[in-house]
């Protein structure tokens, strides 16, 4: 282990670390966006749509993710319409490439999670919205989404690390992300075990940080929960039976 | 495109590769996860720790990184002992990392699929008298077997398309055939999409596998209507 040479190439990987930063918060984003409509429509009861999404999940999922980005990153530029279109000058852009795929696959992922998230919502809040005459685009804004997606958040944390790790595929196609950065730097003085390390570590923070997140997320979305079990504390118990007694004693 | 452009065979032997591959990392992978749920379970804090450790640092890192570093790491541990330049196997390093990446999801699925056994079952084991070995073998086993087969057959599923990265390191497998055929026909699309129509195959044949595996399993159980 040279630990002068981790230093100096230190700086190197952050800068890496930086774009796969940005690829993986930019799939995140656009996957999300792509997927709250589709599981939407997934857990609609025409069978039609239903069928049709499960389709887009069921290859997206089924094949690996480095055949679908060689297939937008090679494959494109081999039709003449596209190249001809306005679409070429994204297409021809590695760092497009790689958010196009990568956002498409985190959709398809997330797709399916959070359809499990509504499926999971219990009947009765949906029937309380419904008898409470809330329209179709008020129960799903206001009980469907927000309870389906606390439902599916442990599941989606996974998701999002899983992007992370994904993200490293992008270094096929010369992006220079963290790998990428670290398999430049090895080809160039070709002392693996410093750098590869370095850079593991590196996504091992970034997994940490995400997990974190997600936990905190996880128990600020849960509150009302936690709020029900306080009520048992024999702490808060006697605190509302002093203040029951002292609201006798002004009312007296 | 007849035969397609001579590449069929080609394509097959990859196919081939991909699968065998995946299989031999699936079968040593199970004996790693169930060696390192064992660990977890261990009353040895040491041994608890150090698979703790295992499962959090392989699951925190990239694939394509634990693959690079196998690689790249093992030539050039194997060129300092031996003390001339040895290239690591394409296909041993590339099933080493698949190994060890699978048996880190798979150890958290026995974990998980061990808890779900009863523990009156374990008990009842052990007041009759048999050996931690035997409590292991025939009643922890055969009974977590059901519980760990959904999150097995996602992980075999995982894997299947996780073989497509040892094509960096140069391994002949699928991948790396469609991309030799792409690259000397200029046809990049027609042979990325047969690898991803025959990846497709390959999960669609596991997942009817898996549906069958596991009603299997579900046999002897009783479910309420």
């Amino acid at each position: 282990m040279n630990l002068h040479l981790i230093v100096e190439v230190l700086p190197r990987l952050l800068e890496g670390m930086f774009l796969t930063a940005k690829l993986t918060a930019a799939s995140v984003a656009f996957g999300l966006l792509i997927a709250v409509p589709l599981a939407l429509l997934r857990t609609s009861p025409s069978s039609v749509l239903s069928y049709t999404i499960f389709l887009y999940t069921f290859v997206f999922r089924g094949t690996p993710l480095l055949v679908q980005l060689f297939l937008i990153y090679y494959g494109a530029g081999q039709l003449e319409w596209i190249r001809s279109s306005a679409a070429w000058s994204i297409l021809r852009d590695p760092f497009w490439c790689a958010l196009i795929a990568f956002s498409l696959n985190n959709g398809a992922y997330t797709t399916e999670i959070l359809r499990g998230g509504i499926r999971a919502v219990p009947s009765g809040e949906i029937e309380a919205a419904k008898a409470l005459g809330m329209s179709y685009a008020l129960r799903i804004r206001r009980i469907v989404l927000p309870a389906g997606f606390r439902l599916a958040l442990p599941a989606y944390a996974n998701e999002v690390v899983l992007m992370l790790k994904a993200s490293s595929l992008a270094s096929t196609i010369t992006l220079m992300e963290l790998t990428g950065t670290a398999r430049k730097i090895v080809a160039q003085t070709f002392s693996p075990y410093e750098v590869f390390i370095s850079a593991a570590l590196i996504y091992l923070g970034f997994t940490f940080l995400i997990v974190h997140v997600f936990g905190r997320l996880e128990r600020h979305m849960a509150k009302h929960q936690q709020r029900a079990k306080l009520k048992n504390n024999s702490r808060s118990h006697r605190r509302a039976a002093a203040k029951i007694s002292a609201s006798q004693k002004v009312a007296s | 495109m007849t035969e397609l452009q001579g590449f069929g065979d080609q394509i097959a032997l990859g196919a081939f590769t991909t699968l065998r591959t995946a299989l031999t990392s699936l079968a040593l992978g199970i004996g790693v996860g169930l060696c390192g749920a064992a660990a977890k379970r261990s009353r040895v804090r040491i041994i608890r720790w150090l698979a703790g450790c295992y499962t959090t640092i392989v699951r925190g890192v990239p694939e394509l990184l634990i693959i690079l570093i196998l690689y790249f790491g093992g030539t050039v541990a194997l060129t300092t002992v031996f003390g001339r330049y040895v290239e690591v196997d394409a296909f041993a390093a590339g099933v080493f990392a698949l190994t060890i990446v699978f048996g880190a999801y798979a150890t958290e699925v026995f974990r998980a699929a061990i808890q779900a056994v009863p523990s009156g079952q374990i008990e009842a084991a052990q007041a009759l008298g048999l050996s931690r070995f035997c409590v292991w073998c025939f009643v922890i086993l055969p009974q977590m077997w059901r519980y760990a087969l959904p999150g097995l057959g996602n992980l075999w599923l995982t894997l299947l398309k996780d073989t497509a990265l040892i094509s960096v390191v140069g391994l002949e497998d699928l991948m790396r055939k469609s991309s030799i055929a792409a690259g000397s026909t200029h046809d990049p699309l027609t042979f990325y999409s047969i690898a991803a129509s025959l990846y497709l195959l390959f999960t669609s044949v596991s997942l009817v596998g898996l549906t069958w595996l596991e009603r299997r399993a579900d046999r002897g159980v009783r479910f309420a209507k």
